[in-house]
């Protein structure tokens, strides 16, 4: 990478810094105020997964048409906030500690629901949020 | 004090996913997010391993919740995996969730279990 490369890279780095820093504080805020069970398994992390998933749909087709020459507004709230807010790391060690306590249908409700819900908000934001961006109603080609 | 470790984490974690993912698509084009992968399995295995290891409950903020939660991300795997299936690449969303259900839990267990054993 050459140095003028790493200086344009700056800005959104640090701009994707700022963003991680407050969606991950969002997400401990809410991980403080409902704290996990006692069966292991965070369910306000499965809420934040979907949640994230579901704004990230929405805000990928904002970036696309209604706030096309925004550089900053894509790595500071979807790369930055809703990564930071949601987490791979937390689900995954949830996953493997719930089965370790001899949970094995909690631990397999908690990943199955995760990714469905997750999955499906994102497919459903983005679909309807292109839906009235685009006025039309149907799928652009 | 808890609150201000897990934004020190966050900030470094949330743009070392940022440039990891760059660096991948720059190296292996955009077909397949190897970006995202990459990080939320080696996110996962770091996680595994930290809780593991008796650690106080401000660097467990700062690593565990800050830095490992911020390096890993759902929400853009998910879009990732919806756009791969909408640009027709079913194939590959499905490989991607396979792999991140494989590779993210597995290597949380590994991360568990080696930290675990080693520690006694």
């Amino acid at each position: 990478m050459s140095l003028s490369e790493r200086g344009s890279l700056l800005p959104l780095v640090a701009t994707v810094s700022a963003g991680g820093a407050l969606g991950a504080l969002s997400r401990h805020a809410l991980d403080v105020l409902w704290p996990p069970a006692a069966s292991g398994v965070s369910w306000t992390i499965l809420a934040v997964n979907v949640t994230g998933s579901l704004l990230i749909g929405l805000l990928m087709e904002l970036v696309v048409h209604r706030w096309p020459g925004n550089r900053l507004v894509r790595p500071f709230w979807g790369v930055g906030f809703l990564g930071g807010y949601t987490t791979f790391s937390a689900y995954a060690t949830d996953v493997v500690t719930t089965l370790e306590r001899g949970a094995p249908q909690v631990a397999l409700v908690y990943l199955l629901l995760t990714l469905a819900g997750a999955l499906t908000a994102a497919w459903a934001a983005s679909s309807l949020a292109h839906r009235f961006l685009t006025h039309g109603g149907g799928r652009n080609p | 004090m808890s609150a201000l470790m897990v934004v020190l984490g966050a900030a470094v974690g949330a743009p070392v996913r940022f440039l990891v993912d760059l660096e991948l698509k720059r190296r292996f084009g955009e077909g397949f997010p190897w970006g995202t992968l990459a990080v939320n399995v080696v996110g996962s295995l770091a996680l595994g391993s930290l809780l593991a290891l008796p650690l106080s409950p401000e660097l467990s903020a700062l690593l565990g919740v800050g830095l490992c939660g911020a390096l890993t991300t759902y929400s853009t795997f998910a879009y990732e995996t919806v756009q791969l299936s909408r640009t027709g690449s079913r194939g590959r969303a499905l490989v991607n969730v396979l792999a991140h259900l494989c590779l993210g839990v597995g290597s949380a267990w590994v991360g568990l279990t080696v930290a675990g054993a080693l520690l006694g």
